[in-house]
C-alpha cells in the first residue's frame, strides 16, 4: 500500500478553447497545452516543476488535482483513475488533495475572516473539532492564534502566504500542489516559507508538488525536478544530478538565465 | 510582526447621516402618515384654494406649505405621497434586484449555457425601449401600482444582470473560489458562499439607484396620468397639476419635486455611503 | 555633479513614518540600486521623485533636487512639466501599466503629443525606431495591436521603449522583471541595460533580489524601514557588505551553484538590531 506512488501520470493531454479565433457558429479551434506528460511521483518525494511562461506548469497542476479534465491520457492517484471522474465522485477525495495558490491576495476570500478561511475545507470535509485543528494548523505555520479573527488585508504578503498553507495543510491532505507560491515574495519571505514547506513535509509526511518558474528556488527543497517546456517534458530527473550535470539545451538555458548575487557570474 | 492595518476604522460619513436621515425621516412621515398629516389630503375646500406657504401673507398656519387650486394642503399630500413612492421604490427595487441579481450570479459564475441563455435574453430585452415597453405594458395590464411595479421589474432586471455578471465573471476567476472547489464545495454553494459576498458592495449600490429610478419612473407615470387611477395623491400627478398654476401659486410644483429630487439623491448617496462603509478592504 | 539628489528627504502616513532621513544621490548616466525588502519604502522614493505619491502620504521634510531644480519649491504645473520632459518610469506590472483599451502605438506616443508638442508623424516614426530598437519585430503591426493581444516580455519591452521616447536623463525602473520569468528577464535586464548605455540615461533601479543588482548597477543604496542603511559601490558591496542587513540579504539570496547552502531568511537578531537602529532614529526626531 505505501508503495503505490501517490501520481501515476501517463501520456496527460490537456488543450483550451481558443476563444480568439472563435469562429461565428461552431467551437473555437483547441490550444494544445500539454502535449502527452507522463510522470511518476513517489509517496513522500518533493518534485518540483519547472518551466517559463506557456510551458505548462500550472495546467499540469490543476489538471492533477482535477480542477481542469484532461483531454486524453490517464491520472492514477493513489492508484485510482481520477482521469474523468465527476465533481460528486471527486468531493470525497478532495481532502486528500490540496493546492496552494500563487497570489495570496486573490485566494484568500477579502470578506472572510483567517479562522473561516482556513476553517472551510475542514467544514466541507465533514471534519470535527474544527476549531482545534484550526489553530493547530495556525501553529505549525508559525503564525499566533490571535490571527483567526484577523482580514486578509491585515497581513503582509507573507503571512498571508502562511494562511494559504494553512488552509492547505488543515484537511491533512496526503499531497499538496503549491503554484508558484514564492514568486511574489522579497527573499527574506521566500526562504522562511520554503524552509516551512521542508519542515511540514517531513513532519507532515506530505508529498509535494513544487511548481516555480525559478530554478534557484528549487535546488533545497526538491528531490526530484521535472522541466517543461511548451507542454512536453523536457528533463525529469533528480535534482542533484539535473543542477550538476543539465542535459537538456533548455534546462541548461534556464540555469544560465538565473542572476547569481555574485560579480564574476558570466551571464551577459 | 505588528503593524497598523488592523487598526483603521471606518467611520460614518456625512453621506451616509444625510441621506440615511432624510430617508429615514421619509419612511416616518409614509408610516405615521394618518397622524402627522396637518389636512386630510383629499379634502377639498375651494374658498381655501391657492393660499401660499406660511411664511407668506395671506397664508394659512394649518397649511404650511399652502393649499393647491382645489384647496387640498401641499403638505400632506406629500406626505402622502410619500407612501406611493416609497412603497414602489421598495418593492420594485428588491424585486428587480433580487431576480437581476440572481440571473447575473448565475450567468457570470457558471458560464457556459446558463451564461447564453440569459445573456441573450438580456441583449435582445434591452433592445427595446424602455418607456415605450412601459407604456406598452401598461396599456395591456391595466393603470394602478401594480402594473408599474411589474413593469418596473420586468424592464430594469437586465440592469441588474449585466453588471452583477461582469462582477460575478471578475471574481470568479479569482484564486479563492478554485480554492473552495478544491476544498470540495458545489458550485451552487460556492456561488452563494464566496462569490456574493464579495458582489454585495455592488449589488447594494444597484439597488439603492434602482430605488431612486423606481420613483422617478412613478413620478413620470403619474406626471402623464398612467399611474394610480385615484384620487390618491402622488409627486407626479402633484407636479402636473402644479404645472398649470405655476405662475398664480409656484408652491404646489416646487414643494413636492424638490421632495421628489431630494429622495432620489438621497437613495444614490445610501448606496454610496453603505458601500464604503461595508467594504472591508481598504484603499 | 549628480543628476538626482535626494536629501534628508522623510514621509508619513498619519503618525508613522514611512521615510526616514533618506539621502541619495544619481550621478548623470550611473545605474543605482535602491535595495529593500517589501515595505522598505523604495518605491515610495520613486514616486516621491516622480510625484505620484498616495495622497495619504505627506513629505515633512528634505529636498529632492533634479538636475540642479529643488522639485519640492516648484510649482506643481511647472514641476510635472520638468518631470515629463526630463524623467521617466518602467513600472512593475506591464499588465496594469497599459491601457486595456487602447493600442499600444498612441500609449507610447502620448507623451512627445501631448505633453512636448511633437506632431503625430514624428511620433509615430520615433516609436518605431524605438520598438525596433527593443528588439520588436514587425513594429508597425504591433503598434496597431492591443496589450492583451501581446506577450507579457513584449508589453515589458513597450513600457521600456515608452520610458525612453523623450530621451529622458533620468529613469526610475520599479521593479520592473519581478513579474516576469527568468528566462524574460535576463532579456529585459539585458535590454534595459544597453539601452542605458547607449542613452546616457542615469537609472534608479528600484528591486529586492541583490542577483539582478550584481548584473545591472554600479552603487546601490539599502533601505530598511525607510531608512538608509548602506550606500556604496557595488564592488565594495558583494566584497564585504557594511551593514549585518545587508550581509543577512546576500545570505537569503539563494545561490544554486552550492548545494549545501541553505535557505537563511533574515535572522531575527539582525531584524531587532535594525528596528532598535530605527526605534533610535524615531526618538532623536521625536518622531518626525
Amino acid at each position: 500500500m505505501s508503495d503505490t506512488p501517490i501520481y501515476e501520470i501517463e501520456n496527460l493531454r490537456l488543450s483550451f478553447p481558443d476563444m480568439a479565433h472563435k469562429p461565428l457558429f461552431g467551437a473555437a479551434p483547441r490550444v494544445e497545452i500539454l502535449k502527452g506528460i507522463s510522470l511518476t511521483i513517489p509517496r513522500g518525494d518533493v518534485v518540483g516543476i519547472v518551466g517559463g511562461s506557456g510551458s505548462g506548469k500550472s495546467t499540469l497542476g490543476r489538471a492533477m488535482i482535477r480542477l481542469l479534465e484532461p483531454d486524453s491520457g490517464t491520472i492514477r492517484f493513489e492508484g485510482q483513475d481520477i482521469t474523468h471522474l465527476g465533481e460528486d465522485a471527486l468531493r470525497p477525495l478532495r481532502r486528500k488533495f490540496q493546492m496552494i495558490f500563487q497570489d495570496p491576495m486573490s485566494s484568500l476570500n477579502p470578506r472572510r475572516t483567517v479562522g473561516a478561511i482556513i476553517a472551510g475545507p475542514l467544514r466541507l470535509q465533514g471534519f470535527d473539532r474544527v476549531s482545534q485543528r484550526v489553530d493547530q494548523a495556525l501553529d505549525h505555520v508559525g503564525l499566533p492564534r490571535s490571527f483567526r479573527s484577523r482580514y486578509p488585508h491585515e497581513l503582509s504578503g507573507g503571512q498571508r502566504q502562511r494562511v494559504g498553507i494553512a488552509r492547505a495543510i488543515a484537511t491533512e491532505p496526503d499531497f499538496i500542489l503549491a503554484d508558484e507560491i514564492v514568486s511574489g515574495l522579497d527573499v527574506s519571505s521566500q526562504a522562511q516559507v520554503l524552509n516551512l514547506l521542508d519542515q511540514l513535509v517531513k513532519e507532515l509526511g506530505l508529498t509535494l508538488a513544487f511548481i516555480s518558474h525559478d530554478l534557484s528556488v528549487i535546488r533545497r527543497l526538491c528531490r526530484h525536478t521535472l522541466v517543461l517546456y511548451r507542454g512536453e517534458v523536457v528533463e525529469y530527473r533528480e535534482t542533484q544530478a539535473l543542477f550538476d550535470v543539465p542535459e537538456a539545451a533548455y534546462t541548461r538555458e534556464l540555469l544560465d538565465a538565473i542572476p547569481l548575487p555574485d560579480l564574476e557570474q558570466v551571464w551577459v | 510582526m505588528a503593524d497598523a492595518r488592523g487598526l483603521v476604522k471606518r467611520r460614518i460619513g456625512m453621506r451616509l447621516w444625510l441621506s440615511g436621515g432624510w430617508l429615514t425621516l421619509l419612511v416616518l412621515a409614509a408610516i405615521f402618515a394618518p397622524l402627522i398629516a396637518p389636512q386630510d389630503p383629499l379634502m377639498q375646500d375651494l374658498f381655501g384654494g391657492r393660499m401660499p406657504p406660511f411664511w407668506e401673507a395671506g397664508s394659512d398656519a394649518a397649511f404650511p406649505l399652502g393649499s393647491d387650486s382645489l384647496g387640498r394642503d401641499v403638505l400632506s399630500r406629500i406626505i402622502y405621497g410619500a407612501r406611493v413612492a416609497l412603497g414602489v421604490a421598495l418593492i420594485a427595487g428588491t424585486l428587480t434586484c433580487l431576480i437581476g441579481s440572481l440571473l447575473g450570479l448565475i450567468a457570470g459564475y457558471f458560464r457556459g449555457w446558463p451564461d447564453m441563455v440569459i445573456s441573450r435574453l438580456v441583449d435582445i430585452w434591452m433592445a427595446f425601449p424602455p418607456v415605450l415597453f412601459a407604456i406598452l405594458l401598461i396599456a395591456v395590464m391595466g393603470t394602478g401600482l401594480t402594473s408599474i411595479i411589474i413593469a418596473i421589474v420586468v424592464i430594469d432586471w437586465t440592469r441588474f444582470a449585466r453588471v452583477i455578471r461582469a462582477e460575478a465573471m471578475s471574481q470568479g476567476a479569482m484564486d479563492y473560489v478554485a480554492s473552495a472547489q478544491v476544498a470540495g464545495r458545489k458550485r451552487f454553494s460556492t456561488m452563494l458562499a464566496e462569490i456574493l459576498p464579495n458582489v454585495l458592495p455592488t449589488i447594494v449600490v444597484l439597488l439603492t439607484l434602482e430605488m431612486g429610478i423606481a420613483v422617478i419612473v412613478e413620478a413620470i407615470l403619474s406626471f402623464v396620468n398612467l399611474s394610480i387611477s385615484t384620487d390618491q395623491p402622488t409627486w407626479g400627478s402633484m407636479i402636473a397639476e402644479g404645472r398649470l398654476s405655476i405662475h398664480q401659486a409656484w408652491w404646489v410644483l416646487v414643494f413636492p419635486l424638490i421632495t421628489l429630487f431630494l429622495t432620489v439623491l438621497s437613495f444614490s448617496q445610501l448606496g454610496e455611503g453603505l458601500k464604503d462603509h461595508f467594504d472591508p478592504v481598504l484603499r | 555633479m549628480s543628476f538626482l539628489t535626494i536629501e534628508n528627504l522623510s514621509a508619513h502616513v498619519g503618525p508613522a513614518p514611512i521615510l526616514r532621513d533618506v539621502s541619495l544621490s544619481v550621478a548623470a548616466g550611473e545605474v543605482r540600486g535602491l535595495v529593500g525588502e517589501s515595505g522598505a519604502g523604495k518605491s515610495m522614493i520613486g514616486k516621491a521623485v516622480l510625484g505620484t505619491l498616495p495622497t495619504a502620504v505627506k513629505v515633512s521634510a528634505g529636498r529632492i533636487v533634479l538636475e540642479g531644480e529643488d522639485l519640492q519649491a516648484m510649482r506643481p504645473r511647472d514641476r510635472r512639466r520638468l518631470i515629463g520632459a526630463k524623467a521617466a518610469l518602467i513600472p512593475q506590472d506591464p499588465l496594469t501599466a497599459l491601457n486595456p483599451s487602447r493600442r499600444v502605438g498612441p500609449q507610447i506616443t502620448n507623451r512627445l503629443v501631448d505633453i512636448l508638442g511633437w506632431t503625430k508623424a514624428d511620433a509615430g516614426h520615433r516609436a518605431e525606431e524605438l520598438l525596433d530598437e527593443v528588439s520588436i519585430p514587425d513594429p508597425e503591426r504591433v503598434m496597431r495591436a492591443y496589450p492583451h493581444e501581446l506577450s507579457g516580455g513584449m508589453r515589458q519591452r513597450i513600457l521600456i521603449a515608452s520610458a525612453f521616447a523623450a530621451e529622458p536623463k533620468l529613469i526610475i525602473a520599479d521593479e520592473p522583471t519581478t513579474a516576469l520569468d527568468v528566462t524574460v528577464q535576463k532579456q529585459i535586464l539585458r535590454l534595459i541595460k544597453q539601452m542605458q548605455a547607449r542613452h546616457g540615461t542615469a537609472l534608479l533601479f528600484v528591486t529586492h533580489d541583490l542577483g539582478v543588482v550584481s548584473k545591472i548597477c554600479q552603487s546601490l543604496t539599502v533601505l530598511f524601514g525607510g531608512k538608509v542603511l548602506e550606500d556604496t559601490r557595488v564592488e565594495q558591496f558583494f566584497d564585504h557588505p557594511g551593514h549585518p542587513y545587508s550581509a543577512a540579504l546576500l545570505a537569503a539570496t539563494p545561490k544554486y551553484t552550492d548545494p549545501d547552502a541553505s535557505l537563511t531568511p533574515v535572522p531575527d537578531a539582525v531584524i531587532e538590531g535594525v528596528q532598535a537602529e530605527i526605534a533610535a532614529f524615531d526618538r532623536m526626531h521625536g518622531h518626525v
